[in-house]
């Protein structure tokens, strides 16, 4: 499993997909939470974090299955796949790797924010009036939320051969699995059935988090979703037929 | 380490690509798997990886089943698919250093042994550069030094000369004679020259069934055929020919060459000599028809072969 984690993270740094990838997301990020004027905290009159946390996850749903869309789809269709299916690998060691590899640029993609919750938190007035058990939340949940990207774009990387395919499936999944079901939730059809179908859904989960209260049933909704799609993706490798 | 594959089939759907077939391939043993495109020969070899499970029948190699230990068979396996895929954007020796990980080697002795394996493949001057980079004959040397990373005991390689040039093929041929030695080696190809140039033992494979698995000599021989093709100087009667003792049948090839097919254990080049002889003919040519490597394919596998 390291050996192939190692592998595609290298091939992350070798291309330009890591440069591409975090180049994107700080700019948007920091132009949104400094410079534009209708999010900016500087204007804002609230030192805290907001701005990040809520509009992280839509560029989340365009990056991660940016970063994602090559792993199985290429390897399938450069034959690689063969190469990789019959070296003393299990499927499982091959899909974490890859799975870990794209949730590891996740990461690095977040950490340089950490630069964020320092100068706010000297901005503000006085100085650390900022509510850290929230960002600590927010950030534990941004994080659980690019993992469930990653598995979403994995799996949808392994329906196909195609790249761009893989790449549609994966945003739209994970828009779906964001904030679809919110939408859904609004619905009057079932009006009855609303906060059920709010919680399936990880907007529900995720404000959650961001109070700063870790709620275990949060977290483990997050695992649990990430191991089924990774199962899934499992099953897919498994079946070989694809 | 032996490979045995007891009847084993495998269905595409409703489509049969391998059926029911068994061999037995023991220590040391290097085999050509020859049948056209299509017959089943990578099939074979990928249920033989581990890479697609068989629908029925086993593959057991050095003791170990593929479906039930799957892993012990990929430690001790070298495979080199059909059209050798490769990761382009790795280097050469990047690439062999991820491969030897995956086999679980580490350190000196992974060091050691990427250093080696370059070296015999001819790798020492490419293993700077991306794969991409690579002409083709020096892809195929890294598909090659992939599979030999781990010393493995089993080689398994799918077509590894397909799409060569003749230099080339010639070089790949001859490393692979070259690091096959103590070890059991099964290739497919569908060039009989390709058997011949490596190994003696060969089994022809069809329509997923084997046709044929025997050594090259005995196929050769089985399939001899008595005919002798004579040239005269000037044409004559057919009638003529054919009245010789033990002549089957005559054709008349070309103006003034026949054919002339005898009955078996038959030489009748000494009687074509003695006509000649007494009717005071000029005879210009006597030769005895070989069967062709390439005849014995087409017998077997009753399809028209590409000539290379």
């Amino acid at each position: 499993m390291i050996q192939v984690l190692s592998k595609e993270f290298n091939s992350f740094l070798n291309s330009l997909i890591a440069y591409v990838v975090m180049g994107v997301f700080l700019t948007a990020v920091g132009l949104l939470v400094w410079v534009f004027p209708e999010t900016s905290v500087l204007d804002y009159g609230y030192a805290d974090m907001d701005t990040l946390f809520s509009f992280g996850p839509y560029i989340f749903i365009f990056l991660v299955p940016a970063i994602t869309m090559r792993s199985f789809a290429e390897e399938k269709k450069a034959g690689t796949m063969e190469l990789l299916m019959t070296k003393p690998l299990t499927d499982w060691d091959i899909l974490l790797g890859k799975f870990l590899a794209s949730f590891l640029l996740v990461l690095l993609a977040l950490v340089p924010t950490l630069i964020y919750y320092v100068s706010i938190y000297q901005l503000g007035n006085p100085v650390g009036n900022i509510d850290t058990a929230g960002v600590a939340g927010s950030y534990i949940g941004l994080t659980l939320l690019g993992s469930v990207f990653c598995a979403i774009g994995i799996l949808a990387s392994s329906l196909t051969r195609n790249q761009i395919v893989a790449f549609i499936v994966a945003a739209f999944l994970c828009f779906l699995f964001f904030s679809g079901f919110e939408s859904l939730a609004s619905l009057s059809v079932w009006s009855s059935y609303t906060l059920q179908i709010k919680q399936l859904g990880m907007l529900y989960h995720y404000d959650s988090l961001s109070k700063g209260l870790i709620d275990s049933r949060d977290v483990i909704y997050f695992l649990s979703v990430i191991f089924l799609l990774l199962s899934g993706t499992k099953l897919i490798l498994g079946s070989r037929q694809w | 380490m032996s490979l045995q594959i007891k009847g084993l089939t495998k269905l595409y759907d409703q489509q049969r690509a391998v059926n029911n077939i068994s061999v037995e391939i023991g220590k040391g043993e290097i085999v050509g798997f020859l049948g056209p495109n299509g017959a089943g020969k990578s099939t074979t070899m990928k249920i033989a990886t581990g890479y697609i499970p068989p629908t029925e029948g086993q593959v057991i190699v050095g003791g170990f089943d593929v479906v039930e230990t799957p892993m012990q068979v990929k430690m001790i396996t070298g495979y080199l698919p059909e059209h050798n895929p490769l990761y382009l954007d790795l280097f050469v020796h990047e690439y062999l250093y991820f491969v030897g990980k995956v086999y679980g080697w580490k350190g000196d002795r992974l060091k050691s042994r990427v250093g080696e394996v370059v070296e015999m493949c001819g790798l020492t001057r490419e293993q700077n550069k991306k794969i991409e980079a690579l002409s083709k004959g020096y892809r195929q040397r890294v598909g090659l030094a992939q599979a030999l990373i781990h010393d493995p005991a089993v080689l398994i390689l799918d077509e590894p000369t397909s799409g060569l040039d003749p230099n080339q093929l010639v070089e790949i041929r001859k490393l692979i004679s070259e690091v096959s030695k103590n070890k059991t080696v099964i290739f497919s190809t569908h060039i009989m020259q390709e058997v011949h140039a490596l190994c003696d033992r060969v089994v022809v494979i069809n329509k997923g069934e084997i046709v044929a698995d025997d050594s090259l000599e005995s196929l050769l021989k089985r399939n001899k055929t008595n005919s002798v093709v004579v040239e005269f100087s000037s044409p004559l009667s057919v009638a003529l020919l054919a009245s010789l003792p033990g002549v089957k049948d005559v054709q008349n090839t070309a103006s003034s060459t026949y054919r002339i097919i005898s009955e078996d254990h038959v030489d009748i080049r000494p009687e074509v000599f003695r006509l000649a002889a007494d009717r005071n003919l000029s005879l210009v040519g006597l030769k005895q028809e070989e069967s062709s490597l390439e005849s014995i394919f087409q017998s077997l596998t009753n399809e028209t072969v590409v000539q290379h």
